[in-house]
């Protein structure tokens, strides 16, 4: 831990390798970003790329920019900035290293609420809203049932399965009852994916973002640290754990669900980019700022990804975020296993 | 028995067409009735199918339990049937399999790979029901994002699955129950074979070798039983949730946990819940149905929310 003093009284803390951590993936995620800013069917380079968003360029360079790749990019930097702020707060606040959305129910309650307005047919606007209302309305729920003299980890886990499993019922069924071409429609949003993505998509996540991330970052996160090691020591410290519990569950589930508004329910951003945070800062307790970088890199590498993975053919993001959660969740369940965690 | 047995008339006799019961039991029985075939090409083999695969999930939930010492464990909640769906979703996609004859061959490799790495991850000492839950929920994730995946690369292999991922039983014809019959079968034989030597293992390991029991192949056992009814009823059905948990627990209330007992009333009420079920689907959904997979689903989420958060359960 380094402190830095001002002259004017004011005192900043901060771990090196932390800030190394965020400072890094987030140059990374910049890096991925000038790329993906510069390929496609009109193809440019770095330094023209960099010479357009600075204001340069010509009018079709930025057309291309600013109105076709920009938004997407920005979307998925939010989205992937969001989701692993979430599931850094999700996996702090019930203990434990696999307690993120897509597990908890909270990304189906999203994806329930989004295909409801599939099958009844509205415009992609009320999808959007749909899914933040579901994704709220399951995180009511979920802490309602949990509810017992408080909201514990395990149980809150458990609940979080137990109607995870309701809800897969409730999509599968549907996605029966929509027209073959709105079902295709509907398991491209389900999957997650940027495709098209614009202004009207980034803007609403942009602002839950920069309302919601320093309410975090600032203001709970050192009690965050404390109600890690359990609710009687962060009560003994001080720490006013039921009030700050339900304030950082209400963030998470609103950056989750409007994140799933913006992109759909990208699968394993918010479980995996706050564990490769962890283990690159060497950190304890929750890594934030760490996270959210890494996540804004992972989301945004994993669609350059998609995009180029196979010529011609383009995949949404969330196939390729599944196939790379997936099998570090394998592993980490191993890994789990050995340490004697699980 | 009677209960089952008035739930077997009710699946043969109600169903999308109307059908006074006099004409079904004509139906039934004179081969030269209009109704013969539909009772006997769509409403019988339906109604044994239902009878296999409940029979098949009760049982496996059942033996699941006794051998994890998980009140929480079902082959839908641990991921089993996800990942039969996976192998399915592959053959379907990739390798133009589109007969459940073809299904169930992948569906049980999908179900063994899944079981082992389930039991593997979450089965052994100090394993608590919550993270084996924990652990089966990961791998749910997992699977179903593959499935999805999929379904998006493949318009056809989206027509056919979805319908099949819900879990249903409206696929059912004679071939189906005939090709995951055997499977089944030798499933459920081995499954109450298994019972008085799981009964000794839950004494723990020494207790049950001085009774003479020899652990390491009963668990072999199981997990072979379990991977056979859940990988044909899977193949037959689709992934089905939460019959596995609920039967045996409803059951446990009224034979206790003696497994002898226990695994033979499963086998009886979870194909009466199974098929209960897809009548009330087919009666709710009219003048469609609603899928049987999605009816248990609703009814055993509740009843699995009730388990976890009584206390004792929903400790780590």
């Amino acid at each position: 831990m380094t402190v830095l003093r001002t002259s004017w009284g004011l005192s900043l803390r901060f771990r090196p390798r932390a800030l190394g951590v965020g400072v890094g993936a987030a140059l990374l995620a910049a890096g991925f970003g000038l790329v993906a800013l510069g390929s496609g069917d009109y193809p440019m380079g770095p330094a023209d790329v960099l010479r357009t968003l600075t204001g340069g360029g010509s009018v079709a360079e930025q057309f291309i920019v600013f109105d076709l790749r920009l938004p997407r990019l920005v979307t998925a930097l939010l989205v992937g900035a969001s989701l692993a702020l979430a599931g850094t707060v999700f996996q702090s606040l019930v203990r434990n290293p696999l307690g993120s959305p897509d597990i908890l129910g909270f990304t189906q309650g999203a994806s329930t609420g989004a295909l409801v307005v599939v099958v009844l047919g509205g415009s992609s606007l009320a999808l959007a809203g749909a899914a933040v209302v579901g994704g709220l309305g399951t995180g009511l729920v979920i802490y309602a049932l949990a509810w017992r003299r408080g909201v514990h980890g395990f149980r809150l886990i458990l609940v979080g399965i137990g109607v995870a499993a309701i809800l897969t019922g409730v999509n599968g069924y549907l996605l029966t009852r929509a027209p073959l071409m709105d079902a295709a429609r509907a398991v491209l949003w389900l999957t997650g994916s940027l495709d098209g993505r614009g202004w009207a998509n980034a803007g609403p996540l942009l602002a839950v973002l920069v309302v919601l991330a320093p309410l975090v970052l600032v203001g709970c996160a050192p009690a965050l640290r404390m109600m890690e090691l359990g609710d009687d020591a962060a009560s003994a410290l001080g720490v006013p754990v039921r009030r700050l519990r339900l304030v950082l569950l209400a963030a998470a589930v609103l950056l989750v669900s409007f994140a799933a508004a913006a992109a759909g329910p990208v699968s394993f951003v918010a479980l995996v980019a706050p564990h490769v945070a962890k283990r690159l800062t060497r950190a304890p307790g929750p890594n934030l700022l760490p996270s959210m970088a890494v996540g804004a890199a992972l989301l945004v590498g994993a669609d350059l990804v998609a995009q180029r993975a196979f010529a011609g053919h383009q995949l949404p993001v969330g196939v390729v975020t599944g196939v790379i959660g997936g099998s570090y969740l394998v592993w980490l369940l191993a890994m789990e296993r050995r340490a004697g965690r699980l | 028995m009677a209960l089952l047995a008035v739930i077997v008339v009710l699946s043969i006799a109600v169903g999308a067409k109307a059908m006074p019961l006099a004409d079904v039991w004509s139906g039934l029985l004179h081969r030269d009735a209009t109704e013969y075939a539909v009772v006997h090409r769509m409403r019988l083999p339906r109604t044994l199918l239902g009878l296999l695969a409940g029979a098949a999930l009760g049982v496996a939930g059942a033996v699941m339990q006794a051998l994890t010492r998980n009140p929480l464990a079902d082959p839908g909640l641990l991921g089993i049937n996800a990942g039969a769906s996976a192998a399915v979703a592959t053959a379907a996609a990739f390798l133009g399999v589109t007969a459940v004859g073809g299904y169930v061959w992948f569906a049980l490799l999908g179900a063994a790979a899944v079981t082992a790495l389930v039991y593997a991850v979450g089965g052994g000492r100090g394993a608590t029901p919550a993270r084996l839950a924990l652990a089966g929920a990961a791998l749910n994730a997992t699977l179903y994002s593959y499935v999805s995946a999929v379904m998006l690369l493949d318009t056809a292999s989206l027509e056919r699955l979805r319908f099949w991922t819900v879990g249903s039983l409206a696929s059912a014809d004679s071939a189906t129950v005939t090709r995951v019959l055997p499977f089944i079968l030798v499933g459920l034989l081995v499954a109450l074979g298994a019972a008085r030597p799981l009964n000794a293992l839950a004494l723990g390991d020494d207790a049950a070798r001085a009774l003479g029991a020899r652990p390491a192949l009963i668990r072999a056992a199981v997990i072979v039983a379990v991977t056979l009814l859940c990988g044909a009823a899977t193949a037959a059905c689709g992934p089905i949730v939460f019959v596995g948990l609920l039967v045996p627990h409803l059951v446990r209330a009224l034979t206790g946990p003696d497994l002898r007992w226990l695994l033979p009333y499963c086998a009886v009420l979870a194909p009466a819940l199974l098929l209960g079920a897809d009548v009330l689907g087919r009666v709710l959904g009219r003048p469609g149905e609603l899928q049987v997979g999605m009816v248990t689903a609703v009814l055993g989420g509740p009843l699995f929310l009730w388990l976890v958060t009584r206390r004792r359960v929903a400790q780590p």
